[in-house]
């Protein structure tokens, strides 16, 4: 069976109609004054979920978290959470934590007592609350520095301290905003692993906000593209990528080339896009629009292939063009192509080999050429 | 600027500050307490040995032979000494509490209201500064005295029927200690408080804190250093205070600014009140000692 990118676990319960969602937010809105930060929304996250709330910042991916912390209550809607309304709930007993994006490490608590904050307010035995800060130590790897305080530790650290406390509850579910913008990007990109590693280690729900893409792509199982207090769309990072639904998304995630056109024949799942740059693109549609209606066709530069060669198979899509630049990245090189129509568009070739014999080169004629499930549709 | 140039400059305004402390601390520190060693003298100027430079060497160091603790011994031998300096220590602790208890829901309303206001709040703590200190405690006369301000509004509204008697009574001279000194208080409190994340709050009440215990466990222990801060400036002076025991309290009212007056100028005792004066600045050293660590220990904390 064909799948869009590869599918890293079989853990999918939104595909599932009889599964339960864990979190659901339905037709929430919060007005900040004028300003409307979440804008009639609805959406659920499932049990164990590592879930991505990405966007741009003012896009209410915080306000969002900030919902469901409690620190902001919905103007309308309701959130919730394990079967349970819990709009009304203040903060402090709700069974979510939260990791802060500054970290709110208490600057006058040592390492222990920062975790152990939230045990003691629970009033936990004080042997327990030793035995649950010793393991939420080890966790992080943080051992030897129980006895210091936060402004005596490196970013990184804090980092680990910071999660630490927030998991040390045992939350329902951990929200994290921007949980790795403030390491540098090493260190980020181990952290996201060792974040995937532990939620699926504590089989907990994980609700994360970031403005980074790359970073929602590894961790997360599902993704929301927000924009204006709005989800875009919620997806696999794979389907985000593979399969936008809408402009808006093929252009907020990774490259993107679009061309715009009409469609001038469809049916059998295929489409003809006669685009306004004076050729026509054969392509597979998940839906069909009507024969006639004005579509726009979004294609990933790397699905481009450039060659000096017309495509021999006729069935592929080929436009000519002019080498108009070239970028070389290293790990590819990116190649702008001007078509015909003086429309440039992007395609990019891994380098496989260290050295290529007779590379393309500046203002050379080539074919830009893709195949019919390269591409798609958008449906705006 | 050359290399040497901006040495000399570096030096230099090292040096300000240095030169500042001897010329306008240490050395009238030495003048007082040269004068608190020396005996009462019916002259000018009113005390014994004077220095002159026709003395010689030999002179001088028989004259310096003359110098004596007698007048430190006084101050023990007196009870008045005593009772002057704990009653002025007592009055001021009390002082700095009540200015404490008012001045950090004050500093807190400040740091909370919102960001456009904040400035206007500031200003109206700092306004009284305007109006000359005296004034501001002679008016506290006219509202405090049985015929008062304060004593007709509560006569006129039915509280009381006969007048309250605060002035001259140790009450006027809290009263006056704690008005005069709130922005003192005030000021120190909310630079700190308002430094403070929001965001310490939110996380204590994500981990479990009701809203009034956050305070207590994040807000105020972070505030210390402002507290400290507050404490130290309105109880160093209030220690000393002359002009508020003078003007709003009674005739038995014991400070030791009004002691030391006393010696001053109606006993006319330069030495006494020259060991009255180099006691309590001892007094007063032992405080600020420890508001400098406090602050060093800020600081660190900070980092």
């Amino acid at each position: 069976m064909k799948s869009l990118g590869n599918i890293r676990r079989s853990f999918a319960p939104w595909t599932d109609p009889d599964a339960k969602p864990f979190i659901t937010f339905r037709n929430v809105t919060k007005r900040f004054g004028d300003f409307t930060a979440v804008d009639d929304l609805t959406l659920n996250i499932y049990h164990r979920e590592f879930f991505a709330l990405l966007g741009a910042s003012g896009c209410g991916k915080s306000t969002l978290l900030r919902m469901l912390a409690g620190f902001e209550r919905p103007t309308s809607g309701e959130i919730i959470l394990d079967g349970q309304d819990i709009a009304g709930i203040p903060p402090y007993k709700r069974p979510v934590n939260m990791m802060f994006q500054s970290y709110a490490l208490f600057p006058h608590m040592t390492v222990e007592s920062n975790i152990g904050f939230g045990l003691r307010q629970d009033g936990m035995p004080k042997n327990q609350i030793a035995e649950r800060v010793a393991q939420m130590l080890k966790l992080v790897k943080l051992e030897k520095f129980a006895k210091r305080k936060p402004h005596q530790l490196s970013g990184g650290q804090r980092q680990r301290v910071a999660l630490a406390r927030s998991l040390a509850k045992r939350p329902k579910v951990l929200l994290l905003d921007e949980p790795l913008g403030a390491l540098d990007k090493k260190l980020r990109e181990e952290t996201q692993f060792e974040l995937m590693d532990l939620q699926q280690e504590l089989g907990l729900t994980f609700v994360v906000v970031t403005h980074d893409q790359e970073e929602a792509m590894t961790m997360a199982d599902r993704i929301a593209v927000m924009s204006h207090g709005k989800v875009i769309q919620v997806a696999t990072p794979a389907e985000i990528y593979e399969a936008p639904n809408s402009r808006f998304v093929a252009d907020f995630i990774g490259d993107v080339n679009i061309l715009d056109g009409k469609v001038s024949a469809s049916g059998n799942g295929k489409i003809e896009l006669a685009t306004s740059d004076g050729f026509t693109v054969r392509t597979a549609a998940g839906h069909a629009p009507a024969a006639g209606s004005a579509a726009g066709f979004a294609i990933r530069p790397e699905k481009l292939k450039v060659t000096r060669a017309a495509p021999v198979d006729a069935s592929v899509n080929a436009a000519e063009g002019e080498i108009w630049d070239i970028g070389y990245l290293g790990d590819m090189t990116v190649f702008y192509v001007k078509l015909g129509s003086g429309k440039v568009v992007k395609a990019s070739m891994l380098n496989a080999q260290r050295e290529v014999e007779d590379p393309i080169a500046y203002d050379e004629k080539v074919w830009v050429s893709f195949g019919e499930t390269a591409g798609v549709v958008l449906k705006d | 600027m050359t290399k040497l140039g901006s040495a000399i400059f570096s030096r230099l305004v090292i040096i300000i500050p240095y030169a500042w402390l001897l010329f306008f601390f240490l050395i009238p520190f030495f003048i007082v307490f040269r004068i608190s060693l020396s005996t009462t003298a019916i002259a000018q100027p009113p005390y014994e040995p004077v220095f002159a430079l026709a003395d010689g060497l030999s002179g001088l160091l028989a004259k310096i032979g003359q110098f004596s603790f007698d007048n430190y011994v006084w101050l023990t031998e007196d009870a008045l000494y005593l009772n002057a300096y704990l009653s002025s220590l007592w009055i001021a602790g009390v002082s700095t509490l009540i200015t404490l208890l008012i001045g950090y829901p004050i500093a807190y309303g400040m740091a909370q209201a919102p960001r456009t206001l904040r400035p206007t709040l500031l200003m109206l703590v700092i306004l009284p500064f305007w109006t000359s200190f005296l004034i501001r405690v002679y008016a506290w006369i006219a509202i405090l005295k049985p015929e008062g301000l304060l004593n007709q509004f509560l006569i006129g509204i039915g509280i009381i029927d006969t007048p309250l008697i605060i002035m001259n009574t140790n009450w006027a001279i809290y009263i006056g200690i704690v008005y005069s000194y709130l922005p003192f208080m005030v000021l120190p409190l909310y630079s700190a408080l308002e430094k403070m994340d929001n965001t310490l709050i939110e996380a204590a009440q994500d981990l479990g804190c009701p809203q009034i215990s956050a305070f207590w466990k994040v807000t105020f222990p972070l505030s210390i250093p402002g507290i400290v801060a507050g404490c130290m400036l309105v109880f160093i002076p209030a220690v000393g205070e002359f002009v508020i025991p003078d003007l709003l309290g009674g005739s038995q009212t014991l400070m030791i600014g009004k002691t030391l007056w006393n010696e001053f100028n109606a006993n006319r005792d330069w030495p006494v009140s020259a060991a009255v004066a180099t006691i309590l600045l001892l007094i007063l050293v032992v405080p600020i000692v420890f508001f400098q660590n406090a602050q060093a220990k800020a600081e660190e904390q900070g980092r």
